[in-house]
């Protein structure tokens, strides 16, 4: 099913007599959900975009890279970099916009811009129910009722299924550049990082890709980024020699591509920096990604690993990405998260339409 | 604006409860004397006034719980309470409801430069959670104007914004992790140090909920290292129009300025006989501040200056030292004591595209004369979040309600252009019955949903945020 209007896919969740599988582009799901398939892609278009109040709303089904090309002709972007996962799942298929907000899908930028949930100010979504319910708006800034719109976002569509998404945005930078540090060991990696990320140089992506080096990017005017830079430089200093890198890692870097080609399976680590390379030790990973200064942990191992059960409790929650297995994507809740999120599921969705795993 | 009516049953087990609440709490947790009471009796909000049942006052996330119980158990309405500086009612109380005030819990409990993040008990003051990391190099980023007063409590309830969230965003942007009590009791944890939490956003939905969803006791916060320097610029301009466009150009110009201020004629001239600060006479005026180092300050107001000198402003100021820059910011630091010099005044919080901004100020002035009052606009220009102040004189009657009803006109023409009934201040009472004009019923529906997921038995701050008549029979049931 793939409905042209709100109006129709409200009607077609309200008929709905078994589970449905809501899919975007198909690029991001984790194969959780069963029932009918239902893709939003006829919803699409741009609703509003005013570059002057840095404000775009658009239909949920608008291709991400629709979007991105409307924003990049104003000198725009979405802040969040939304990372593209069709090489480390093996998809093919255009990315959706409602896809990337139903993951709450963020890439390197998020240390400094925020997560998507963070730029996203307004929804339009359709409930187990098959009403049409709106919360946020087009303003940057709303506290009027609850923030819903936060609720959605990353929901994996266990909520509704969203029809139109508002985001606050941010101008292009005039230059950008990447600094590089080699050799460094994973912990050496995370306490650089951590002393960038705790200048005032406003750094916006901050990555270690074990074997090609430990990566900082800046952003802004020219002067202003050569200024930050050199200031940078002096301050790692300690760390090793500070070179500019020559090729642009964070494409790479945000779409995990390091991983793509490699078998086995993808655990995605959300934890504090400085944990992060014990982790990843007691991991025993065949591979490890990090970003967000340390905060974002991509590890690869056998097929049908338990990581949760190698790591133990700590601080954070793992997420299994790319698997064959029938290990559990997601990291259990306490009982008492665990219960909040049922009983909200069963408000939104009474009929338990949406079986997606979240 | 009305309040349900209190409880008789709860009115009539009165010392019951508050004997089970003494056996629970240390003997100055525990406040029932009407004279102490009187305190706690409104907010920030002043007009409207309710001595609660009894007032609670926990050290610990521990004393909170038990007090939540006791309540719980008891059938009590429980009124959360940060420093009480709600602008919108957000704490008044009822006379059956008991408030829980976690001012005495104002601790540091853990800072963590490497992982840019602070903990604290919720009663800390805003402020005091930036004075705790600033020797450091570090802060706090969100700045409601009350920051020196006002809890990160009552922030996170009402999702608090503040001059600089243009770059730094609100509240919501800058919590990791609370510690919440239910309303029976429960403690839970959600989120905590790191960046995202998994599974369902439930801090985003706490974050701005009124206190209606759980008690906030303690918080993870991101700090983030303080910018080398900031400078702010003065500009004025022949009408408001100009101004307008001079703040989207300088948005499109790929500029992102740590504030935005604008301030029109009325507001001008109040600070200007307030507070001295020497501003141009003009129409309307901006502040501008930018950060960083002072070649990238001077490289951004350099970029700044282009574009705003394409709107012919009528004055120009840089600030070249730091006696010039507090100059600038003293007559819009002083526009609230301004207004208190000219008489009572009513502030709404609604937001506008930017891109509305000269329409919506002409429409004010519009209503404001057919109502005979004056109004004076001061406002977050660079995400739209306005400040209209409406003066009157509390002691005239029919004054006060004349007010209240040009600012209901003022926020449905906010909803109207496409903004909302507040952008940092929260609905509390203040909004509560206009709630209809942003959203429809199954839109408010969706939101009642989740308290009745947290709360189900609606006893936490029950009759704010929707309308009476939208939750009556959830409050009855």
């Amino acid at each position: 099913m793939r409905p042209a209007t709100e109006a129709e896919l409200a009607g077609i969740i309200e008929g709905a007599e078994g589970p449905l599988a809501i899919t975007g582009g198909g690029t991001r799901r984790l194969g959780t959900a069963r029932g009918a398939r239902l893709e939003t892609g006829g919803l699409s278009g741009i609703s509003l975009y005013e570059p002057g109040a840095l404000t775009l709303v658009v239909k949920a089904g608008t291709p991400l890279a629709e979007v991105e090309a409307t924003l990049d002709a104003e000198g725009q972007r979405l802040p969040f970099e939304a990372p593209d996962l069709r090489g480390l799942l093996g998809r093919t298929g255009q990315s959706t916009i409602g896809g990337v907000v139903a993951t709450n899908a963020s890439g390197p930028r998020r240390v400094q811009a925020g997560a998507c949930r963070d730029s996203l100010i307004g929804v339009r979504f359709v409930d187990g129910t098959g009403t049409v319910i709106r919360n946020g708006g087009r303003v940057m800034k709303n506290v009027t009722g609850y923030d819903l719109v936060k609720l959605v976002a990353g929901s994996r569509g266990a909520l509704g299924v969203l029809t139109e998404v508002a985001f606050k945005l941010l101008p292009k930078p005039e230059t950008r550049t990447s600094l590089r540090i080699d050799g460094l060991s994973d912990a050496a990696a995370v306490a650089a990082m951590a002393s960038a990320l705790t200048s005032p140089f406003d750094v916006t992506g901050a990555a270690h890709w074990p074997g090609r080096g430990t990566f900082l990017r800046i952003e802004g005017f020219a002067a202003s980024v050569a200024y930050r830079r050199a200031e940078l430089q002096r301050r790692l200093a300690g760390f090793g020699a500070v070179d500019v890198a020559v090729d642009d890692p964070w494409p790479a870097i945000r779409d995990v591509a390091p991983f793509h080609d490699a078998a086995g399976d993808v655990w995605r680590l959300s934890t504090v920096p400085s944990e992060a390379a014990a982790l990843a030790a007691r991991a025993g990973a065949d591979q490890v990604l990090y970003d967000w200064g340390g905060g974002l942990v991509w590890l690869r191992l056998a097929e049908g690993t338990d990581l949760r059960a190698r790591l133990g409790p700590f601080q954070g929650h793992a997420t299994l990405v790319r698997s064959a297995s029938a290990l559990q994507r997601f990291q259990p809740e306490p009982a008492p998260i665990a219960a909040l999120t049922k009983g909200l599921r069963a408000k939104f969705d009474p009929r338990g339409l949406f079986s997606v795993e979240i | 604006m009305d309040m349900p009516l209190p409880d008789p049953s709860v009115l009539s087990r009165r010392a019951r409860i508050w004997d089970r609440l003494a056996a629970a709490l240390p003997a100055d947790a525990l406040i029932t004397d009407p004279t102490e009471t009187r305190a706690y009796e409104c907010d920030a909000l002043t007009a409207y006034r309710c001595l609660p049942l009894a007032v609670t006052l926990p050290r610990s996330t521990e004393e909170a719980a038990a007090i939540l119980r006791i309540c719980s158990e008891e059938g009590v309405k429980v009124i959360p309470r940060g420093a009480g500086t709600s602008l919108a009612g957000g704490s008044l109380p009822t006379a059956d409801a008991v408030i829980l005030g976690v001012a005495r819990m104002n601790a540091v409990l853990e800072t963590d430069y490497d992982n840019r993040f602070i903990r604290v008990q919720s009663g800390r003051t805003n402020l005091s959670v930036t004075g705790a990391v600033e020797a450091d190099g570090f802060f706090y980023a969100p700045d409601p104007s009350s920051q020196l007063a006002c809890a990160i409590a009552g922030n996170i309830g009402m999702n608090s914004g503040g001059a600089h969230c243009l770059k730094y965003g609100v509240t919501t942007n800058n919590l990791l992790g609370v510690t919440l009590v239910t309303m029976a009791g429960e403690v839970l944890t959600i989120g905590g140090p790191y960046l995202d939490a998994g599974g369902l956003d439930l801090l985003g939905v706490i974050c701005g909920s009124e206190g209606q969803l759980g008690v906030v006791t303690e918080a993870w916060l991101r700090i983030l290292p303080k910018p080398e320097g900031a400078r702010p610029v003065l500009m004025g301009f022949a009408s408001n129009e100009v101004a307008g466009a001079c703040v989207s150009d300088i948005i499109k110009g790929g500029l992102l300025p740590v504030a935005i201020e604008f301030m029109d004629r009325p507001c001008i001239v109040a600070t200007e006989a307030f507070a001295h600060a020497g501003y141009p006479d003009c129409e309307a005026l901006l502040i501008v501040e930018v950060e960083g180092s002072p070649a990238e300050i001077d490289d951004q107001l350099a970029r700044i200056k282009t574009i705003a000198t394409r709107h012919n402003p009528v004055a120009y100021r840089e600030a070249a030292t730091e006696d010039e820059a507090k100059r600038i910011w003293l007559g819009r630091k002083s526009a609230f004591g301004a207004m208190g010099q000219m008489g009572d005044y009513i502030c709404l919080d609604g937001t506008i595209p930017v891109s509305e901004l000269a329409h919506v100020l002409r429409r004010i002035g519009e209503l404001t004369a057919s109502y005979g009052l004056r109004v004076a606009n001061v406002f977050h220009a660079g995400d739209g979040n306005m400040h209209p102040l409406i003066i009157f004189d509390a002691n005239k009657a029919g004054d006060l309600e004349l007010a209240e009803a040009l600012g209901a006109d003022i926020l449905r023409l906010c909803v109207e252009v496409g903004g909302c009934l507040t952008g940092e201040h929260g609905v509390g009472v203040e909004k509560r019955d206009l709630m209809h004009v942003q959203f429809s019923a199954a839109d408010m529906e969706a939101q009642l949903r989740v308290k009745d997921v947290f709360d189900p038995a609606w006893l936490l701050n029950p009759a704010k945020v929707f309308p009476l008549d939208v939750t009556a029979s959830r409050r009855a049931a």
